[in-house]
């Protein structure tokens, strides 16, 4: 009896599986559901709205922040262009350089965002192949990362990323701490949230090595990486994407509360978090602006990736609703 | 029981080895002890003899040996900052991360728990909507970014709670309390708030996907099968089949109280060991960097062995099937 | 002579969804009378198992009734208000479900189990309530039942589960119990122990049975009469001598084709080609017709309904108008 799942999962896809993509797109119970939800369809335009702002900033910031020329001291600490002592060319105000604050914001965004996402795809390519290879190789490798990850996760992804940070940061000279501050900070975030994708890979990984197809591809003598590329780590993608969304959120308020503890993105060139470990400062000096609108895009921003990837589960995974 | 509890504590000695051994490797090999000990007009056979004394010559394992003994005695050596012992220092730092820890433990479980029953109770009613719009709102905010908002209302606009420090603090034995005074209680409230929120909206979460999950069992259905008041079976069967799971991830949260306690304590200038930790990353400390990692990893690892030991109490699949024997169809 | 003790007219069973509303149950009538086994049988996804729900009130959304009566002793309860339905539940219709690993909570004692359902519908004493249930829990066949008050589910055998399963359903003495395919997921070995325990305890009460199930062995065994599903409607109605020795409908004898029997040898068991259609891909005129083997133009185009014939009750056009 031909089994429907083994056909389309086999290697030589038909064409017309791809051209027909968008019309199962549209038909499809996600589609549908992401549509019926207005909330979501809110969170993707927020989401999309803060993206282009963060990779069109050096076309539509009215000024660079990040040049220490063209920031003018005696314009800084001025209040957003609605107060009274206001200045229309600063539209949400400046910080204490001088810096105008919707730029800075555009900017930091764009950091934020860099961050989190290559901070996502390291602890993802990280976490897919240890998943893939402790579920496929099984025996002492799998034991061994399986206990890793264990202790791993029984700390706070947080403590983690600080903790690597903070040991990178004493290993990496001073001169070049300032260049590498995203660097360290994508590795240190990266390495603190690989353990979820590893669990979930190994265990679909489990499921998909005992299925007909995969034995059938052993059999007949295909080399075990090929197997793992070709037929295991396709039909492991979806949850993967799933945690990567969720993850994306938690990477961006990972990078957001290092920066603003002092140990991320140097005020040189500020991410959102340290605009507001910036502006904290001046709180009390009744200078709100600076804290508040980095912290109001900050926070729009993780609400956004947060409601995108809360729909996303449900929609993959009805049971759960 | 006891061979369960043995096997635990034996895992625990585990993963606290671990831990050890990680902060051990940072100990010895990030930066150069001696170096921060020393001037930089130390000579190099001054700098031998310090290492030389310091047991930094031996093989690693002796070291690491030393390193676990000195550990288990409380013993951590110098802090390069403050020039004083690590273990006084945390002494001095303890009561307050604890006080404010519990307290933001304990409000997100008294007030997440309840929350979540009644969303998962009540999935589609109106309050339970504003919970959960409530929650992801908890979930998308970082916590130094609620501890900035609430200082701003309450500190910078209403002025009515202060914005860092612990207030006036009572010191019974060697142990410094706010909770006694009016001015203590007033500067903990807005740190334990924003400590607890996060995990309040997590552990809400959590109680209401359990509860949707159990309600959607066979056992549920038998229940309203045979005609149990709905009182008898969300607070009797449902509530019960929830806590099980709840309780495992509730001690996890618990001991990310500890560690999410860096950031409060940061935001609020907070003088618990977090807020030390934190100053020492900055400044290369590393003996309160390693000392602080093995308590907390301490601390977690006696909150997992309560929370197993609780599992143990409430779930009665897990004792000793002595019964099983005799129970053939 | 009161009526029948339950009465089914009619009744139609429909889900809410986003493609519309699916009919998972239409036009189901038949009554249950005292102390008699009734037996509804059909692939999954014929809708016996939500015919039976509807009785209990139990149907879950979106599934809700959409038309028809449920009677019991005359009095309509498929409209009742969720309290006075919950008080029916247990005391006046009992129900036993599929798997009795999964129907007991794991958290409590078999003892305490008991005792709840009976103090929630009786007025007894703790005591008095125990007692009761220790009588119940050997009645259903559990040695040492006084000690095996203080144990949990996970300490009894599949089996023996079921048989406690069996004891919560009936220790109010119910007057009808619902038996969704109670002995399905248990060991072969064990099902006829539990089928014959539940005829001799029924028997003894003179409790009413639905036995909803997809085997036409059992149905055999235990049943007075029984119905026939296909795609939510019943295709068959009658006695099992009726209904098991000379089907009509021809989707009823295809079933009967698939009883194993003894007595005669087979080279094999007959089949029926094809598989039940979905709820949305229900075809026009009779939902068998594609399946059937003995199909002609009329039942392309019209939906037979229920026809007497001696006794019996038949859906299929070849007891009707050819034309």
């Amino acid at each position: 009896m031909p089994r429907p799942d083994t056909e389309t999962a086999a290697p030589a896809a038909p064409a017309r599986h791809t051209t027909n993509f968008l019309h199962r797109l549209a038909d499809s119970d996600i589609f549908y559901s992401f549509r019926h939800s207005p909330v979501t369809v809110a969170a993707a335009i927020v989401t999309l709205l803060i993206i282009f702002g963060a990779v069109a900033a050096p076309w539509i910031a009215p000024q660079n922040p990040f040049d220490m020329a063209s920031l003018d001291l005696l314009d800084a600490h001025t209040p957003p262009s609605w107060e009274a002592d206001g200045n229309p060319k600063y539209l949400l105000g400046t910080d204490d350089q001088g810096r105008d604050l919707l730029s800075a914001i555009l900017y930091g965004s764009r950091i934020s965002l860099m961050v989190g996402f290559f901070s996502v795809l390291f602890s993802m390519a990280v976490g897919v192949s240890l998943g893939v290879v402790s579920g496929y190789v099984g025996g002492f490798v799998d034991a061994l990362i399986m206990r890793i990850a264990e202790i791993q996760i029984s700390f706070p992804a947080i403590l983690i990323a600080l903790l690597i940070d903070g040991v990178l940061r004493t290993l990496i000279p001073e001169a070049k701490s300032e260049q590498l501050a995203d660097t360290v900070l994508i590795f240190s975030i990266g390495i603190s949230g690989w353990v979820q994708y590893a669990r979930t890979v190994r265990s679909s990984t489990l499921v998909e090595r005992g299925r007909e197809y995969v034995q059938a591809a052993r059999v007949i003598g295909i080399h075990p990486l090929m197997i793992m590329v070709r037929h295991i780590l396709p039909n492991v993608m979806g949850p993967v994407l799933v945690i990567g969304t969720i993850h994306l959120a938690v990477a961006i308020i990972t990078e957001a509360t290092l920066s603003f503890l002092g140990v991320g993105i140097p005020p040189t060139q500020p991410s959102l978090g340290t605009l507001i470990r910036i502006g904290n400062d001046y709180l009390f000096s009744g200078e709100w602006w600076i804290t508040i609108f980095p912290s109001i895009a900050l926070a729009s921003l993780v609400l956004a990736v947060n409601l995108l990837g809360d729909w996303m589960r449900d929609a993959l995974n009805p049971k759960l609703r | 029981m006891t061979a369960f509890i043995i096997r635990r504590l034996l895992q625990s000695v585990f993963v606290m080895l671990v831990v050890a051994l990680v902060a051990f490797l940072m100990f010895n090999y990030v930066g150069d002890p001696v170096n921060q000990m020393v001037g930089i007009d130390t000579s190099f056979a001054q700098r031998e003899h310090l290492r030389q004394e310091l047991g930094l010559n031996d093989p690693t394992l002796v070291q690491f040996a030393r390193f676990v003994g000195h550990a288990v005695r409380g013993d951590f050596g110098l802090s390069y900052q403050h020039k004083r012992p690590v273990a006084d220092l945390f002494k001095e730092r303890l009561p307050a991360t604890l006080e404010l820890s519990l307290v933001a433990a304990l409000f997100s479980l008294l007030v997440g728990i309840p929350m979540g029953v009644y969303t998962g109770l009540k999935p589609d009613g109106w309050l339970s909507r504003i919970f959960m719009a409530f929650s992801l709102v908890g979930v998308s905010l970082p916590t130094f970014l609620i501890g900035i908002l609430l200082i701003f209302v309450f500190s910078v606009i209403l002025g009515w709670l202060p914005s860092y420090g612990r207030g006036t603090v009572v010191a019974i034995g060697g142990w410094t309390t706010g909770l006694l005074t009016v001015s203590g209680l007033k500067a903990l409230l807005m740190p334990a708030v924003t400590l607890g929120l996060f995990q309040l909206t997590l552990i809400m979460r959590l109680v209401r996907s359990e509860m949707l999950e159990v309600l959607r069992t066979d056992y549920i259905k038998f229940a309203r099968a045979r005609g149990l008041t709905d009182r008898a079976i969300n607070f009797g069967h449902a509530l019960k089949n929830t806590l099980v799971p709840v309780m495992t991830i509730t001690g996890l949260q618990i001991g990310s109280i500890i560690a999410f306690a860096i950031i409060t304590e940061t935001v609020f200038q907070w003088p618990g060991m977090g807020l030390m930790f934190l100053q020492a990353i900055q400044n290369v400390d590393i003996p309160i960097m390693s000392a602080y990692l093995i308590l907390v990893a301490f601390f977690f690892v006696v909150i997992n062995l309560i929370v197993d030991i609780l599992y143990y109490v409430v779930d009665p699949r897990l004792r000793v099937d002595t019964a099983k024997a005799n129970g053939h169809a | 002579m009161p009526g029948p003790l339950l009465q089914i007219a009619h009744l139609r069973i429909a889900f809410d969804t986003r493609r519309g509303n699916l009919v998972a149950v239409d036009d189901v009538s038949f009554d249950v009378h005292r102390g008699e086994v009734f037996g509804i049988v059909g692939e999954s996804g014929a809708g016996k198992s939500l015919t039976g729900q509807a009785v209990i009130g139990l149907l879950e959304p979106p599934g809700r009734i959409t038309a028809g009566r449920i009677r019991l002793e005359g009095r309509r309860i498929d409209n009742l208000p969720y309290a006075r339905m919950r008080r029916l539940r247990g005391k006046q219709i009992g129900m036993i479900f599929q798997d009795p690993l999964t129907s007991l909570n794991p958290l409590y004692t078999i003892g305490r189990q008991l005792t709840e359902t009976i103090l929630t519908h009786r007025n007894m004493s703790h005591a008095q309530a125990r007692e009761h249930a220790v009588r119940i829990l050997s009645d259903v066949g559990i040695p040492a039942a006084e000690k095996r008050m203080e144990h949990y589910p996970h300490q009894f055998s599949g089996g023996m589960r079921q048989r406690v399963v069996i004891a919560l359903a009936l220790c109010v003495n119910p007057k009808l119990v619902i038996a969704d395919e109670p002995t399905t997921a248990l060991d072969v070995s064990i099902q006829a122990q539990i089928i014959a325990l539940l005829k001799q305890l029924c028997e003894k009460h003179a409790t009413a049975v639905v036995l909803i199930t997809h085997d036409m062995g059992v149905i055999a065994e235990i049943c007075d009469r029984v119905a026939v599903m296909y795609a939510g409607r019943i295709v068959e109605l009658g006695t099992v001598r009726q209904v098991v020795k000379h089907a009509r409908h021809p989707y009823a004898s295809g079933l009967m084709g698939a009883i194993p029997s003894l007595r005669h040898r087979q080279e094999r068991l007959n089949q029926i080609e094809g598989s039940m259609p979905r709820l949305a891909e229900i075809p026009a005129g009779c939902a068998f017709h594609p399946r059937c083997p003995e199909a002609f133009a009329k039942c392309r185009r019209r939906r037979p309904h229920l026809i007497e014939i001696q006794g019996a009750q038949v859906a299929c056009w070849l007891y009707g108008e050819k034309a």
